[in-house]
């Protein structure tokens, strides 16, 4: 395990793996492109603790999905992962074999991708495609064990048995949100990666959705990244939040800090372009476009669109420093 | 006053359902108006399956209602001349929920924006129609260099949204039906976006129906909010009445589950365990088996809308001494946008 890259962007909680079960490390990723190189993950380095709740929110584009198959290793070309490191407990996953790898998927960190539940296949049943999750991961069953495996699944996330029988057409949006968690949990993951799993659900069934993710991580003892833009159900929810802009992660605290004290001039314009429900018009973005991924601005990325920008924020892109144990930001001024 | 599309007594039932056996209501006997002469954004908002996508695809003319009667300047959709089928399709342009399904995985996304260019020659030259694509691209915050040439599997989840709402932008449409155009953008984004529709309101003239499940957004850009639950309308009205006082149990429901950007943390029960509620009869009101204030009737008759207020109309018997609203009402109560 390395333990360099203390000082050169390391995310890491400080402290050595003690508690750790995810280290994300110095991770990059790009798509190869005629004009160039599109920088989605550049240098993200992270630790994820032991039935931790993780948020990553940012700019949309910012890499947040592309880093999320990265640690899977499911970025397909012309994406390549350039460089870096993921250490799911103690094992690096590059050094495994394709083998190896499809064990960890689902088994060691298991992802509800961005749009899941309207990629369920449509004339499938529910319990055709939970077998199929488990067959993929060549779990044998008899039809007796696989009907009690999947009323188990579909019980732990609050769906009825008899929703195996039917098609996703026939499922509300929260019910397809929870088959696509089921799947998920098939074989009792100790990382849940959620890619926006409630942007589609009105509000009272998103919070059952999340209810139901809660109790499940509890029932596994797992760890969660959940991804997403939105920050009511970042506060309501996560532990930590780390903040993406650019491909780079710029700013992750503890949460209630990044609420009350958020330290990236990002971040800190993110959060007041929250809309109210106080008092109408006063809704406001942050003047700009998103930088040209393939094409950063040189010094930070940010600096275009940074009330706080100088000279040095022009020339030197700025490193990712420690504030706090589990609290690092990467900008001259913070 | 013109009516640009109104809609009179529609349901919409699909057939046989597992859950639901005898097919299910996903609309049912929905009346609104949406006047040429008054532009206004208003939201859509309700639960997850009470057909708020379904509304949008009758308005657009792409699901035939069950019953009742689809109109766009007063003729019925389904006896439009070929003419005015084809400045229905000017006039109304959808942005649809999910992105995923609009676009052909073998085709770059420029081809969604130079079809309709084409199509109604909204350009007179290939280097006005250049223009135009990147200008409503760049409306949306989106940089024409980065995303022309590209296949929609290269672009983010809130990348590909966005292509589809400026494809409706370009077309300087009477209305846009826009099914949850911003659900995977970030704050920021979704600000500035929203911001350039409500900006083709106030100058343009164009009316928006804006279905979402983010209250505070409709909340900052909409006039009108319709409130949606199980194929009814619960409540209705000028948005600031409807969320900052709200009537019917759902709303009150709905509203106060909203998670607040709060180091209180109090949004999560301590047990997630969802109960499974039975498919409610259609006898009744269809919020009864959830609502803290159901009264015996409530079971067993449909409560209409009542006209509360001269901007609101909730449905729900605890308003019963208000007047009915009348189908032909429904325009009345939606306010305009000089309305306050
Ligand atoms: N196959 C690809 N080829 C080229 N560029 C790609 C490809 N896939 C993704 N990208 C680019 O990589 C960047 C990161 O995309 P990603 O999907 O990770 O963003 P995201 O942060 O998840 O955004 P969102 O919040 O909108 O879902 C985007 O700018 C996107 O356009
Ligand atoms: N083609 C179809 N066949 C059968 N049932 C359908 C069909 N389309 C929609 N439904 C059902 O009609 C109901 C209303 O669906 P609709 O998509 O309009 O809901 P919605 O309000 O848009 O939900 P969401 O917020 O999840 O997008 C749902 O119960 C849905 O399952
Ligand atoms: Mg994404
Ligand atoms: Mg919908």
């Amino acid at each position: 395990m390395t333990t360099d890259g203390m000082n050169t962007g390391d995310m890491n909680t400080g402290g050595m793996n003690t508690g750790a079960i995810l280290r994300v490390e110095r991770l990059r990723v790009g798509f190869d492109h005629p004009l160039g190189v599109v920088q989605a993950v550049d240098d993200v380095s992270f630790t994820l603790l032991a039935n931790e709740r993780l948020g990553l929110a940012g700019e949309s584009g910012s890499g947040k999905s592309t880093m999320a198959l990265a640690i899977l290793r499911m970025i397909k070309p012309p994406g390549r992962i350039q460089g870096g490191a993921v250490y799911l407990d103690r094992t690096e996953l590059s050094s495994l074999d394709q083998e190896a790898i499809r064990r960890v998927r689902l088994a060691g960190i298991a992802l509800v991708p961005q749009g899941s539940m309207n990629s369920l296949n449509p004339v499938m049943r529910i319990r055709a495609q939970i077998a199929d999750a488990l067959a993929d991961h060549r779990v044998v069953l008899s039809k007796a064990e696989l009907a009690t495996r999947v009323a188990d699944l579909l019980r732990r996330v609050g769906l009825r048995a008899e929703v195996a029988d039917l098609y996703p057409h026939e499922l509300s949006g929260g019910m397809k949100q929870r088959a696509c968690i089921a799947i998920a949990i098939c074989l009792s993951p100790q990382v849940i990666i959620a890619d926006e799993p409630t942007s589609a659900l009105d509000v009272v069934v998103q919070r059952q959705v999340m209810e139901t993710l809660a109790r499940v991580q509890r029932d596994l003892g797992a760890a969660v990244i959940l991804v997403g833009h939105d920050m009511g159900l970042m506060a309501q929810f996560v532990d930590r939040l780390g903040v993406m802009y650019a491909g780079r992660l710029v700013e992750i605290a503890p949460i209630g800090e990044i609420i009350t004290r958020p330290r990236h001039p990002y971040t800190q314009m993110l959060i007041s372009s929250l809309p109210s429900l106080e008092a109408r018009g006063t809704m406001h973005g942050i003047p700009g476009l998103a930088p040209l991924l393939r094409d950063l601005p040189p010094g930070c990325a940010f600096h275009p669109r940074c009330p706080r920008a100088d000279a040095r924020c022009r020339t030197e892109k700025p490193a990712v420093r420690d504030l706090a144990p589990g609290q690092q930001v990467a900008c001259h001024h913070a | 006053m013109t009516t640009l599309m109104e809609i009179r007594h529609v349901t919409k039932r699909y057939g046989g359902g597992r859950l639901s056996g005898e097919g299910m209501t996903a609309l049912s006997n929905l009346s609104m108006t949406i006047d040429a002469d008054r532009p206004s954004i208003t939201a859509v908002v309700g639960e997850s399956g009470s057909g708020k996508t379904t509304l949008a695809r009758i308005l657009l003319g792409l699901t035939p209602p069950t019953e009742g009667e689809v109109l766009y300047r007063g003729q019925d959709l389904t006896s439009l001349s070929g003419e005015q089928r084809r400045n229905f399709r000017r006039e109304v342009q959808a942005v649809f929920q999910d992105p995923y399904e609009v676009y052909n995985p073998f085709y770059r996304v420029d081809h969604v924006l130079n079809t309709p260019v084409n199509r109604f020659k909204l350009a007179a030259s290939r280097a006005e129609g250049r223009e135009l694509i990147a200008n409503s691209l760049r409306a949306v915050g989106l940089r024409p260099e980065e995303i022309l040439g590209r296949f929609p599997h290269q672009l983010s989840g809130g990348q590909r949204q966005r292509i589809m709402v400026a494809r409706a932008v370009l077309m300087r449409p009477r209305l846009i039906v826009a099914d949850e155009p911003v659900s995977m953008v970030d704050a920021s984004l979704r600000a500035t976006i929203l911001g350039s529709l409500r900006k083709l309101t106030d100058e343009m003239g164009i009316s928006i129906i804006y279905i979402t499940h983010d209250l505070a957004t409709a909340y900052q850009v909409s006039d009108n909010i319709l409130v949606m639950y199980r194929a009814c309308v619960a409540e209705a009205g000028a948005v600031e009445r409807v969320v900052k006082d709200p009537r019917h149990p759902y709303t009150r429901l709905l509203i106060s589950s909203i998670p607040k950007v709060s180091t209180t943390r109090d949004w999560l029960a301590d047990e997630g365990d969802e109960t499974i509620r039975p498919i409610p009869g259609r006898d009744g009101c269809r919020f009864v088996e959830r609502c803290p204030v159901a009264m015996a009737r409530c079971a067993t008759a449909i409560p209409p809308l009542y006209r509360t207020e001269d901007h609101r109309a909730t449905a729900c018997f605890q308003f019963d001494t208000s007047p009915e609203l009348a189908a032909a009402e429904m325009g009345q109560v939606l306010v305009g946008a000089t309305a306050s």
